[in-house]
């Protein structure tokens, strides 16, 4: 991994003026450079930064959110098992609107269904010792950054003997997505700005392929405008030097080696397995699945639970949205048939949804 | 707790625990209606609250009761007069918690100037009710001829706060059982009719609300779908502080949509807007004051905002409660 990139502005200004000047010499017509981090997502549309960039300078989002990659089926039998008597759902607030193919858990509750959102998985486990009547699954949703909190929860639960409590796991991992990114050939893309909190568990390392195989520049980004301003920079630089990289923008908080501790208590708890992401279809050793050790707090086995493989028919282009291939505003039932209100994919609930972003601060 | 019931008990509860701490002459007739006087032009509102928990940094749910009928009748340029509380109570509340919220009630009438002349108190089954849940119905006196509404509002008019935004709903959010952050911060609950009436004879003045549930941002939105108009705001003009933000951003919640029960936002005239705002910041309810926008035509409703990055960006409705973030 090469240094901190050749940018010596930190002004918002002297920021746009390089980006201004870079993208210039580089005498492209378009470019195109994409995030995959929902936090990155907002964060542009919330400062409208788009506005701001060049003509041809295109910024996409990619499957940088972990709700919308949830597949359908696993939405499904989230609801199916929440509704069950006797089970207390604990999930992260984004899930409980999400769409499945019956309602959505905030629509379970209403019924009755005991789901409780809560900050930290850890909640899960307290409930579960304070209500021992009760079964509590945890929906386990989210990249690399919030697996370690699940793993760390099944291993307490496990050192407790707590057994009133299972995991639901849905956790992915971003490098396989980001290959098959880089390998489709219908996808041009120009260069990554890779989620933050995500590579500071898993630091530079995993992201090597990208420079080394595909001849792509990648700049681990912060959330702040000037740093997704900076990590332009840095990447429309690295183009026009024909030399791709792995470069860090985010050293404040991310380190090359990321968190080997963390990393280490998720392979405790879980093994790589295939996972099926919504408008991919199953992206092998993408995901992860509870070890045979841990059975008992596997959800999926304690309670024989089918996910359903196969995407629903609804005409909403999710899936081309989450590769980048198509923009929010180009389905054709972008702010018609689903908007916030009542979406009908997942991308448009989400906080973090590139559709949400799109409609919420972009819509003209 | 079998007082709710509207016999002897119940009587109990009212002469001994209510009538002593609201002293309030009509109150204490405790007959069916109460008897007051009127006047020509009246306001009405009234408004219910569920607030968990009910007691937080900064108020509890009887400050809130009281403000938040006194502010609805406040931002409609009415003279609060007179509140009507309603009690239900969860069976089981100490004695010494429902005691502390009429002393609040009281405390918040006296500093409003409004009189609480009638009520009600039910109580239901434990686990009903969150404690207690109360709803005040207010009356106030409208000056002749005043009539704010949105509709009043013009292209160029000027859109003000009165003052910081986000401090009632994180003082709640950090009180409520699950959530585990520590902040300094305080809601900033407070009656707003003395603010309004100061900023009324400052000002001409097209419409005031109050910016609670859906925040800054529903409210912007409803005046300008009833006005057919539309809100620019500049971002680096909205006033939240520092403590607010980094617990918006740690939550994932925007200050934009959080609510407030202490901060009025006014349309005035651009002629008389330095005056608005100098109203406002020169009272201790309204020192950090700002102008944050225009109102323009064309694009009826909709709401923009230049950004403090100087991008563009639609400020849009809330879409039911703000959901913290995944990841």
């Amino acid at each position: 991994m090469s240094g901190n990139g050749g940018t010596r502005s930190v002004s918002v200004e002297g920021l746009l003026e390089d980006i201004r000047t870079r993208f210039r010499e580089l005498g492209r017509k378009v470019v195109r450079l994409m995030e995959v981090c929902g936090t990155h997502t907002m964060s542009i549309a919330r400062a409208g930064l788009r506005d701001l960039l060049p003509e041809g300078l295109k910024l996409t989002s990619g499957p940088g959110c972990p709700v919308c990659v949830t597949s359908t089926g696993y939405i499904d039998a989230a609801i199916d098992l929440a509704s069950r008597p006797g089970i207390t759902t604990t999930t992260f607030g984004d899930m409980i609107r999400v769409p499945g193919t019956k309602g959505t858990l905030e629509a379970a509750k209403a019924q009755g269904a005991d789901v409780r959102v809560v900050y930290s998985p850890m909640k899960s486990l307290e409930i579960a010792q304070a209500r021992p009547e009760r079964t509590v699954v945890f929906l386990g949703v989210g990249f690399e950054t919030t697996a370690p909190a699940t793993a760390t929860l099944i291993e307490c639960a496990a050192e407790s003997r707590t057994t009133n409590l299972a995991v639901l796991p849905a956790h992915k991992l971003i490098p396989p997505a980001l290959r098959v990114i880089a390998s489709d050939p219908g996808l041009r893309v120009d260069g990554f700005l890779l989620p933050g909190h995500v590579s500071v568990i898993l630091g530079t390392a995993p992201y090597e392929f990208l420079a080394t195989e595909f001849s792509l520049p990648c700049v681990i980004t912060g959330f702040e405008p000037q740093d997704i301003l900076e990590a332009i920079s840095m990447l429309l630089d690295r183009i026009s030097s024909g030399k791709p990289e792995v470069q860090n923008q985010y050293r404040k908080v991310v380190r090359p080696e990321g968190n080997p501790e963390a990393r280490r208590r998720v392979m405790e708890v879980f093994r790589t397995a295939d996972a099926s992401w919504r408008g991919f279809g199953v992206i092998p050793q993408s995901g992860l699945a509870v070890r045979d050790e841990y059975a008992q707090w596997d959800a999926a086995r304690r309670f024989a639970i089918r996910v359903a493989p196969e995407e629903p028919e609804t005409g909403c282009l999710c899936g081309d949205v989450l590769k980048g291939k198509v923009h929010p505003r180009e389905c054709p039932l972008f702010g018609g048939r689903c908007t916030p209100a009542s979406a009908v994919g997942p991308c448009m609930v989400s906080s973090e949804g590139a559709c949400a972003a799109s409609f919420r601060f972009e819509r003209r | 707790m079998s007082h709710g019931g509207g016999g002897k008990l119940a009587r109990e509860l009212v002469v001994r625990e209510l009538l002593p701490v609201l002293a309030d002459e009509a109150l204490a007739e405790l007959g069916d209606s109460a008897f007051v006087e009127g006047a020509e032009h009246l306001a009405f509102t009234t408004d219910s609250f569920v607030v968990k928990p009910i007691f937080f940094p900064g108020g509890d749910i009887g400050r809130l009761a009281v403000c938040g009928t006194v502010n609805d009748l406040a931002v409609a340029g009415a003279q609060p007069l007179y509140l009507s509380l309603s009690m239900i109570l969860e069976e089981g509340l100490l004695v010494e918690n429902l005691r502390r919220i009429v002393r609040s009630v009281k405390a918040a009438a006296q500093e409003a100037g409004v009189r609480v002349v009638c009520g009600d108190t039910k109580v239901v089954e434990h686990g009903s009710a969150d404690g207690m849940y109360l709803t005040t119905s207010g009356i106030g006196k409208l000056s002749a001829g005043t009539r704010l509404s949105p509709r009043n509002m013009r292209p160029g008019d000027v859109v003000l706060v009165s003052g910081t935004l986000g401090d009632h709903s994180i003082a709640v959010l950090s009180a409520r059982e699950g959530i585990e952050f520590r902040t300094d911060v305080t809601s900033d609950v407070q009656p707003l009719n003395d603010l309004a009436q100061k900023l009324l004879s400052a000002a001409e003045v097209r419409c005031m609300r109050d910016p609670t549930r859906g925040g800054l941002a529903g409210l912007l939105n409803e005046l300008a779908e009833s006005a057919a108009l539309s809100i620019q705001l500049d971002e680096k003009c909205i006033p939240v502080t520092d403590a607010v933000r980094g617990a918006c951003d740690v939550l994932g919640l925007d200050p934009m949509y959080a609510a407030n029960e202490g901060k009025l936002v006014a349309v005035v005239s651009p002629e008389t807007a330095d005056s608005a705002l100098q109203a406002l910041k020169t009272h201790p309810r309204g020192h950090r004051g700002a102008t944050i926008g225009r109102v323009e035509k064309g694009h009826p409703g909709r709401v923009t905002m230049r950004t403090a990055l100087g991008g563009r960006r639609i400020v849009d409705m809330p879409v039911g409660e703000q959901l913290p973030r995944i990841c």
